[in-house]
């Protein structure tokens, strides 16, 4: 059964269209990912969700109970949601232990669940502080284990991560969702950041102008992206001319395997990700054959070294120019290079919108 | 109802002179003492504003945006000069130089008593600017001081105008120190011809004039205000600009604010004390005393709470809500900001008089004319304390199951309660130094602090008003100086930050 279902939701501001016929199933116990460009909605889904917001049409399920629908509003108390804003949003009047104890009432295991819950994210020994005397990062898990004190049926997260710098980010991630997991708690959360979508989440839904355009799981939405749009949205993407026949695309830089589903015969983009490529010297060697088929002659130029790979940029003979994710990015200056692709490529017909059939 | 009380005697003031023959109004209005009047009004608002501006912006400069030693004490001595009440003032000088009624003794008054209302807002200003408008424009070749002058000093514009517009307000409906300093403006004139005759109808027109004259000036500065915005763009932490050295000016620098912070507080301090001194060889009239303390007390702790429990809905409403009615209702409790006091206790007493003469001169019309006039303030600070808890919380607490009262009683409240009751207790110091409304509303018999100091200085009985400037000194001085120490202990929002 799906812990949360959206069918069919529209919601505007005044006259702005915000969400457009939007719908999502979420699998209990699973942690999805709503990705999307700021001003894409994601948002406004998530309050909707909350209950902070009413759809303006279509149904909101959570737990097979609906929340919201033609027949009216459950209020956001009646929900049994937890949900995490942005900068956590700590009770600054309120200790660790009554934040988290807040949505408890006067439960008989209250101050059991409030150590459970804070020791799911590591902050166990910190009961007795006040948020203001938390960093960043533990006053997010803190509010983590608050949105997860009462079992939720559903846990919904607004961009939990983006206020915390870059290198705290990572560890607070994956101490949450560990501890989401292991609580057993579905969750929605809404981010603009592809990394922290496709780490964490068993499902990602991306999100465009109002509507969800692809949901699958985090592989499949980043090897087999629905559409260009969502390609380029989620990873860094190189567009090359193709011509497709019989499951083989005919680009610049060699006969490359199509992934399934097929698109039909006929000329398109073949879209290539840059840690595909396999980049080699070219010193009068002979093109080498490799397991990815011959390899083609190229140049390459500018390279941008990244610590833990480099990005290529490699000229073709055509004068078309493409990246290239290479663990050693070899001297620096132009240099003649082989270039071959790992793996099966996606391929996408061209029209007024490049959807993949 | 809150804004009703607000709007009810400007209304009231409306409903007369509509009522009224119009030749016989306007036959008032073109009287020579009417235009008179609005000369010697005005150009009074306009010199006591343009003194204070200067004052204002040059103290401000000095303390926040050079090398200055004793910044700190500097900011306070410029600060504290508005908890002294005009009248008290005006009550030290006369009493020190009695040739000083008139015009200039006003002028050295107001001026005194009102330039922190340009100060504080320009003081904050240049701490908020942002250092980098004015290095981009050191960078492009331009010098400090043409840098002041063409980058800080535009940025600085919405702050000073602020300040001017209270400013002249303020002035415009002072009553105590004008009267006073024995100088007629539209105020005084009010107050002598309602005592002095029964016919309502000078006071009701010259109280007309004095309100279209203020909402004159309440519109320019609306439209002045231009459309240039002024916040800092993109984010990043804000750095503090670097300091001027002032070099040979320094030694010139220290006398002015010296001499500043002489005239505006060791004046009244040592004139208060001087009087003191020769009041204790007569006899000091303690039951007397004591009964103005009793007065003064009831009748503010009265007005504080009457007015909290009125301005705790619509700060709440306007906090919360952004929409046409809120802002609607909130702007109407602001009158009592723009209506000047003895506008708003003649229209009580001339709509007591006429509709229920039960409340003339009671203690209850008292507590609502302070309601009038304080609303401002109270709902300004049910407003910010509300904004201490921003919508946020209170939908985390409802995510959490509780319903929208228990969030109320649990959350926004306690987050709110330091600021409301700072607010109980401004409005209280407020009344508490009120003399208008109270000298024209009080019951007979009962007396306060004001309205002792105000009887015994208009028939110059220096000594014995003394102890009475003192007391009203010391309320105002004394929880000022708690109030701002407070305000700078509890972080607030800042706290929630990330700090990582």
């Amino acid at each position: 059964m799906s812990a949360l279902s959206v069918s069919g939701v529209d919601k505007s501001f005044g006259r702005t269209p915000v969400l457009r016929h939007l719908s999502l199933d979420v699998a209990q116990g699973s942690i999805a990912a709503v990705l999307g460009p700021s001003g894409c909605g994601k948002t406004t889904l998530l309050r909707i969700l909350a209950g902070f917001e009413a759809p303006d049409a279509g149904e909101v399920r959570i737990g097979g109970r609906v929340v919201a629908g033609p027949s009216g509003e459950v209020p956001p108390e009646r929900r049994a949601i937890g949900f995490v804003p942005q900068e956590g949003a700590l009770f600054p009047h309120l200790s660790v232990r009554r934040n988290v104890g807040y949505g408890l009432g006067r439960r008989g295991d209250r101050s059991v669940r409030v150590l459970e819950v804070l020791d799911l994210v590591g902050l166990a020994h910190l009961v007795d502080r006040m948020p203001h005397e938390l960093s960043g990062g533990q006053q997010q898990r803190v509010a983590v284990a608050r949105a997860l004190a009462p079992r939720p049926a559903l846990v919904l997260l607004d961009e939990p991560f983006s206020s915390l710098d870059a290198g705290l980010r990572g560890e607070v991630r994956s101490v949450v969702s560990a501890a989401m997991r292991a609580d057993g708690a579905t969750a929605v959360l809404v981010t603009h950041d592809q990394e922290e979508a496709l780490s964490c989440a068993d499902l990602v839904a991306v999100m465009q102008h109002g509507g969800i355009v692809q949901a699958a799981d985090p592989i499949t939405v980043y090897r087999a992206p629905s559409d260009l749009d969502v390609a380029e949205f989620v990873g860094d993407a190189v567009k090359v001319r193709a011509t497709f026949t019989g499951g083989f695309a005919e680009t610049e830089v060699g006969r490359l395997p199509l992934r399934a589903p097929l698109p039909p015969d006929g000329s398109g983009i073949a879209l290539i990700r840059p840690e595909q490529f396999v980049v080699t010297n070219r010193n009068g060697s002979a093109a080498p054959s490799t397991e990815y088929g011959p390899a083609v002659a190229a140049t390459a130029g500018q390279q941008s070294f990244l610590g833990h790979d480099a990005l290529l940029v490699i000229s073709l003979s055509s004068g078309a120019v493409v990246t290239a994710r290479s663990l050693d990015p070899g001297p620096a200056g132009e240099r003649p290079v082989w270039l071959s692709v790992r793996g099966p490529v996606n391929g996408y017909v061209r029209g007024g919108k490049t959807q993949r059939l | 109802m809150a804004a009703a009380v607000a709007l009810l005697p400007l209304g009231y003031l409306v409903a007369v002179a509509a009522r009224a023959d119009p030749a016989v109004l306007l036959a008032q209005v073109v009287r020579p003492r009417s235009l008179m009047l609005l000369g010697s009004s005005v150009g009074l608002a306009a010199t006591v504003t343009a003194v204070s501006v200067v004052l204002g912006v040059g103290a401000a400069w000095l303390i926040e945006r050079t090398t200055l030693r004793g910044r700190r004490i500097w900011g306070v001595l410029a600060a504290l000069p508005l908890a002294i009440p005009s009248y008290v003032a005006a009550f030290s000088w006369i009493s020190a130089f009695p040739d000083l009624a008139g015009f200039s003794g006003a002028v050295i008054v107001l001026s005194l008593s009102c330039f922190p209302y340009v100060y504080l807002p320009t003081a904050a200003a240049l701490r908020r600017l942002d250092p980098a408008m004015e290095e981009t424009s050191r960078s492009l070749g331009i010098g400090p001081y043409a840098t002041f002058w063409r980058v800080t000093l535009p940025q600085l514009r919405p702050a000073v105008a602020a300040g001017a517009l209270l400013v002249s307000l303020y002035t415009l409906s002072d009553f105590g120190a004008v009267s006073i300093l024995r100088y007629d403006t539209f105020t005084r004139v009010i107050f002598t011809s309602f005592n002095s005759s029964f016919d309502r109808t000078p006071a009701v027109v010259l109280s007309g004039m004095l309100v279209l004259v203020t909402a004159v000036i309440v519109l320019a500065e609306a439209r002045t205000r231009g459309r240039a915005r002024y916040a800092r763009l993109g984010s990043g932490a804000a750095r503090l600009s670097a300091r001027i050295s002032l070099g040979r000016m320094r030694t010139a620098a220290y006398g002015g604010l010296g001499l500043l912070a002489a005239t505006a507080l060791g004046v009244p301090l040592l004139s208060m004390a001087y009087w003191l001194s020769v009041g204790r060889s007569g006899e000091l009239d303690l039951p007397r005393i004591m009964a103005a303390v009793g007065g003064s007390l009831v009748l503010a702790g009265g007005g504080a709470v009457v007015t909290m429990l009125l301005a705790l809905p619509v700060g709440l409403l306007a906090a919360r809500y952004t929409g046409r009615l809120p802002g609607l209702l909130e702007r109407a409790t602001y009158l009592g900001h723009a209506v000047p006091a003895i506008v708003i206790a003649l229209s009580l007493v001339f709509f007591t008089v006429r509709y229920a003469f039960g409340l003339y001169l009671t203690v209850p019309l008292v507590l609502f004319a302070y309601a009038v006039l304080f609303l401002p303030l109270a709902v300004g600070a049910v407003r910010a304390s509300a904004a201490q808890s921003p919508p946020v919380f209170e939908e985390v607490a409802r995510s959490l199951g509780r319903r929208p009262r228990q969030v109320l009683r649990t959350i926004t409240l306690p987050l709110a309660a330091p600021g409301i009751a700072a607010g109980t207790a401004l409005v209280f110091l407020a009344a508490m130094k009120e003399l208008t409304a109270t000298l024209v509303l009080h019951p007979t018999g009962m007396d306060t602090l004001a309205i002792r100091l105000w009887t015994e200085t208009s028939t110059r009985s220096y000594a014995a008003a003394a102890p009475y400037a003192a007391l009203l000194m010391l309320v105002s001085v004394v929880p000022t100086y708690l109030l701002g120490r407070d305000r700078r202990r509890t972080g607030g929002l800042a706290d929630l930050e990330p700090q990582a």
